[in-house]
């Protein structure tokens, strides 16, 4: 089967989906039982947490391929195994989302209607998203693509700020059409190539000019994901509504799903296509950079701000993807993870002025470094790191990805760097209005500093966003191998005569 | 002897079904409708048994044929009509409409369901034909005194005797043409091809056949009906006589008109393209749940009839399969609008489910999962039914098909998303009177399956497709 000869995958998959039974079956008044259902969901994730961590820890880096392989056949008939693996670029990925989830769950503790079923929708959106990033079966990671709809749906909806059920159906309805055109590029492969199977798939031939219709078929549904701009309206609603852990989830590994999903399908399987968009990525990439952070400098709201924030570097994690160059691919999926720390460190920090009761309109807050000095070292440690200071993990990511870029294009690399520039102007704004005393009012001083939880859930994202910035290869070492074999085939894939050379080499 | 065995099941449910009613007129005292549903459900039960081990063969000279892909369809005729019976009970009590015909009627209806499933014959089509239709238009006027369900079973019984009438023209001019009336002598005549009369007798027996299980253009009823009638008798309308109506559709098409493909593959193409179009589109409008789902069902047929147009094994596999997945979304789907009651009075408006997720999360959870599993979403049942049928047009080359069917499923998602968002977002005191014990049951076994489905696809699919390789031969 595989190392292991166990089937870790699928447990670290469904372990959650076991809690979210349990706690949805709990009975009992409501105030016990949001307690119990917060701990009961907490300990859950943080099983699978350690599971995760154990996987990585048998992971072998020189591997391209997958590893802890499953196979089962699945859906009789039409040839569809239930299959999963990780390889190194899942494998941080779903690290990711293992080590979210309970920050995630930490951050609930303001969730006190309907808890059950908030802990419940939480544990499936683990399941779900973890599921997909393993998936190594096309048909069944689009059912777990989808299926993070659910309850991501049910979480900005029903527990969302005020305009929630605006913002949960424009969610639904981009994604569910995104996915649409996604679903026609999967049974039109599935019908052309006869597999399911994502590694045979990758290794087709597919006529170029398919690749073109193919490849807009995934820009539509992994675009939206991913916010890429002008599909990325959906994301400050959704950002926005959705209550704090909804919010961390969607940011920090919700959006993750879009470019993994570019990264995964469209690159390798659509070298042609690829190439071809080339420029109008790029293009998206860079508006994204610049547009949108001149859209985050606008803002009157610290969560739209951090999330048009958001938008902005997904358009760096697009350059990167599309520079096809070793350092720009890693840079991108560096960054990936770099953004999901950062962000759910900001988001958290958002969280804790509503937990205490303030709105997050920047003219109503200011001055809170007096009173609570821990907090503004917090935020500020997170706005360094999210405009890349030198140290902090988003550097390393941005810097690989301006590399790869300058081995393209040198306006590319230029215009994309803006960003970085850009970055560091909002994100001083939101330091300054939230920190420091240029709106200060009386009742701002009343405020405590952070409890042993905000403790808990800010100091390992703290600590893990050095760690990416001070020793990126104890993670980078890990996708060299599937991104060098990606950047290869790619490159054969553009020049048949090279890959022939390459053969003879051999 | 082979003859006894097969017919067992029919005979067990009519020799039960005149016992009871001789009970339930002999007996004036008491009231004596618990004991007959009752009565009626164990009747369904053991035939449903005697079904699985009934074998394989003719029946009086060829007027019948059993088979696997007759019994895989009877077995969920029994389910949707036992579903349905537990549900009345409770529901039909409420709403003083508990009369011990109704059970009975609903024996004899899929008596005549059975008998037109295993129909290798068209006189003997016919037969099981009007003797479900009949049962079944007196179901829909079960509340005698309520205007709207009369007006139902009015308005039935007129648009069913011209489909019957159509469908009986078209079997005589088959008749007049061919010369013979039985489906392997006809299968026969028409492997040298066909002349225009019979091909005007085909449409006119696919036309009858299309309005039974109301694809569109010949749905117009469907919405009234089901609007009107009783939610019990809605619920037995939505199941078994849609999964009957279709299995007929697959054997009649598959079977004596099997070398007309080419005549017929075009209109089934088109009336599965309106169904699933019009269905999507007209329910997005509706404020009454029943008649949304009157409206889902139509595009829901529309889905099932793309894997008869395809017409291969795989085609009719991929119809089977979703007849059963949709049967079951179905009667869970009623169980919970069943379940809809204030004050002792049935509700039937998607807003009368505001606020629904806070004060009964169990149902709410379970209705969702019928919503989500309808619109196709997964790791739903309702998507895996998609998924085959889609994929098999798709393998069959026709891609128009498919890419209008994806379409379409994504505008209706949108229908269903709105009665999740009414019952878990708007907020509201929906109050609903305590869920009887059958509906609640029925609620959790529709949902289980809906639910659990994907984790073994495999059985289902593995009986469709031996089911239809039998009924292609």
């Amino acid at each position: 089967m595989n190392q292991l000869g166990f089937p870790i995958l699928s447990l670290i998959t469904y372990l959650p989906l076991v809690g979210a039974f349990i706690v949805a079956t709990l009975s009992g008044d409501d105030e016990k039982v949001a307690g119990k259902a917060r701990c009961i969901a907490f300990i859950f994730s943080i099983v699978v947490l350690a599971l995760g961590v154990f996987v990585w820890t048998q992971f072998n880096p020189a591997i391209a391929g997958y590893q802890f392989v499953e196979a089962v056949p699945w859906l009789s008939g039409i040839n569809v195994e239930y299959s999963m693996g990780v390889d190194g670029i899942s494998l941080f990925l779903i690290l990711l989302t293992l080590l979210l989830t309970p920050i995630a769950i930490l951050a609930s503790h303001g969730i006190k209607t309907r808890a059950r079923s908030f802990f419940a929708a939480m544990l499936l959106l683990e399941t779900m998203t973890v599921g997909m990033f393993a998936a190594t079966d096309f048909v069944l990671f689009y059912i777990f693509f989808e299926a993070v709809l659910l309850p991501m749906y049910l979480i900005i909806g029903v527990w969302g700020g005020e305009r929630r059920v605006y913002a949960a159906v424009k969610f639904f309805v981009f994604t569910l059409a995104g996915s649409l055109f996604m679903l026609l590029a999967l049974v039109w492969i599935w019908r052309h190539l006869g597999t399911t199977n994502i590694a045979v798939m990758t290794h087709s031939h597919i006529s170029p000019e398919a690749q073109t219709w193919l490849f807009l078929a995934f820009l539509a549904a992994f675009g939206v994901k991913a916010a890429v701009w002008p599909l990325h309206t959906w994301l400050p609603d959704a950002y926005g509504e959705a209550p704090i852990p909804g919010t961390i989830m969607l940011a920090a590994v919700l959006s993750k799903m879009g470019a993994y999903g570019f990264l995964r399908f469209a690159l390798p399987m659509l070298p042609n296509a690829s190439a071809m968009f080339e420029p109008l990525m790029f293009v998206l990439g860079v508006v994204a950079v610049i547009y949108i952070s001149y859209v985050a400098l606008a803002q009157t709201d610290m969560k739209r701000m951090i999330a048009y924030s958001s938008v902005a570097h997904m358009g760096v994690i697009i350059i990167g993807l599309f520079t096809f160059t070793v350092e720009g691919i890693e840079g991108a999926l560096f960054q990936m993870l770099s953004h999901g720390l950062v962000i759910a460190g900001l988001f958290i920090c958002a969280g804790i002025i509503t937990a205490r009761g303030e709105t997050l309109t920047l003219r109503n807050l200011g001055s809170l470094a007096i009173n609570m000095p821990v907090f503004a070292a917090a935020l500020l440690f997170f706005t360094l790191a999210n405009m890349g200071l030198p140290g902090t993990s988003g550097f390393i990511g941005e810097i690989l990805v301006i590399v790869g870029a300058l081995k393209v294009n040198f306006w590319v690399s230029l215009l994309g760097g803006a960003g970085m520039v850009l970055g560091v102007t909002y994100s001083l704004v939101l330091v300054r209005a939230v920190l420091f005393e240029k709106y200060a009012r009386p009742e701002l001083s009343r405020l405590k500093d952070l409890t042993g939880r905000e403790y808990a859930m800010l100091v390992p994202l703290a600590v893990l966003v050095m760690w990416l910035g001070v020793y990126p290869s104890s993670f980078t070492h890990a996708f060299d191998a599937p991104i060098a074999a990606m950047v290869q085939a790619h490159t054969a894939a553009l020049n048949p005569h090279i890959a022939l050379a390459m053969v003879t080499a051999k | 002897m082979t003859d006894f065995y097969a017919l067992l099941p029919s005979l067990v449910l009519g020799v039960g079904g005149m016992v009871l009613l001789l009970g339930g007129v002999l007996n004036k005292k008491t009231d004596t409708t618990p004991a007959v549903t009752f009565g009626a459900v164990v009747l369904l039960l053991i035939a449903a048994l005697l079904n699985l081990t009934a074998p394989d063969g003719m029946l009086f000279h060829g007027l019948f044929t059993t088979s696997l892909f007759t019994r895989f369809a009877d077995t969920l005729v029994y389910i949707g009509a036992i579903a349905a019976l537990i549900l009345s009970v409770d529901f039909n009590k409420r709403e003083k409409i508990a009369r011990f015909e109704y059970p009975i009627l609903v024996l004899f209806a899929v008596l005549g369901m059975i008998a037109m499933i295993s129909a290798s014959d068209m006189m003997s089509l016919y037969l099981g034909f009007e003797l479900q239709s009949l049962a079944l238009y007196i179901c829909a006027a079960l509340a005698r005194d309520n205007l709207r369900s009369t007006e139902a079973g009015l308005k039935y019984f007129v648009l069913g005797a011209l489909a019957s009438g159509l469908l009986v023209y078209g079997i005589s001019l088959v008749y007049g043409f061919a010369g013979t009336t039985s489906f392997t002598a006809l299968a026969n005549v028409f492997q040298k091809g066909a002349d225009t009369g019979t091909i005007a007798g085909v449409v006119f027996v696919l036309v009858g056949l299309a309005f039974k299980v109301s694809a569109a253009p010949f749905h117009m009823w469907a919405p009234d009906v089901y609007e009107g009638a009783p939610t019990s008798v809605t619920a037995l309308f939505a199941t078994a006589p849609k999964a009957a109506a279709m299995a007929l559709f697959l054997s009649v098409m598959a079977g004596p008109f099997g070398h007309l493909t080419d005549q017929w593959e075009m209109l089934i193409q088109i009336i599965a393209v309106l169904s699933m179009v019009i269905g999507g589109l007209a329910a997005i409008g509706q404020n009454n749940i029943k008649r949304l789902l009157a409206y889902s069902s139509i595009s829901h047929m529309g889905y099932a009839l793309m894997g008869l147009a395809v017409g291969t094994v795989n085609g009719i596999q991929a119809s089977l399969a979703y007849i059963a997945i949709y049967v079951v979304m179905s009667f869970g789907a009623f169980a919970c609008v069943v379940a809809m009651r204030r004050n002792g009075k049935a509700v039937e408006n998607i807003d009368d489910l505001a606020g629904l997720s806070s004060e009964r999360p169990g149902f709410a959870f379970a209705f969702a999962v019928f919503m989500w599993s309808m619109a196709g979403i997964p790791p739903l049942a309702g998507f895996f039914a998609k998924l085959y049928v889609f994929a098999t047009a798709l393998n069959a080359g026709y891609d128009t098909l498919t890419i209008i069917g994806i379409i379409v499923s994504v505008i209706s998602a949108f229908y269903y998303l709105r009665v999740i968002k009414v019952m878990y977002f708007d907020r509201g005191e929906p109050q609903f009177d305590r869920t009887s014990a059958g509906a609640g049951f029925v609620m959790v076994i529709g949902a289980l399956a809906t639910i659990f489905f994907v984790v073994v696809p495999g059985p289902l699919m593995a009986v469709a497709g031996e089911a239809a390789k039998a009924l292609m031969g």
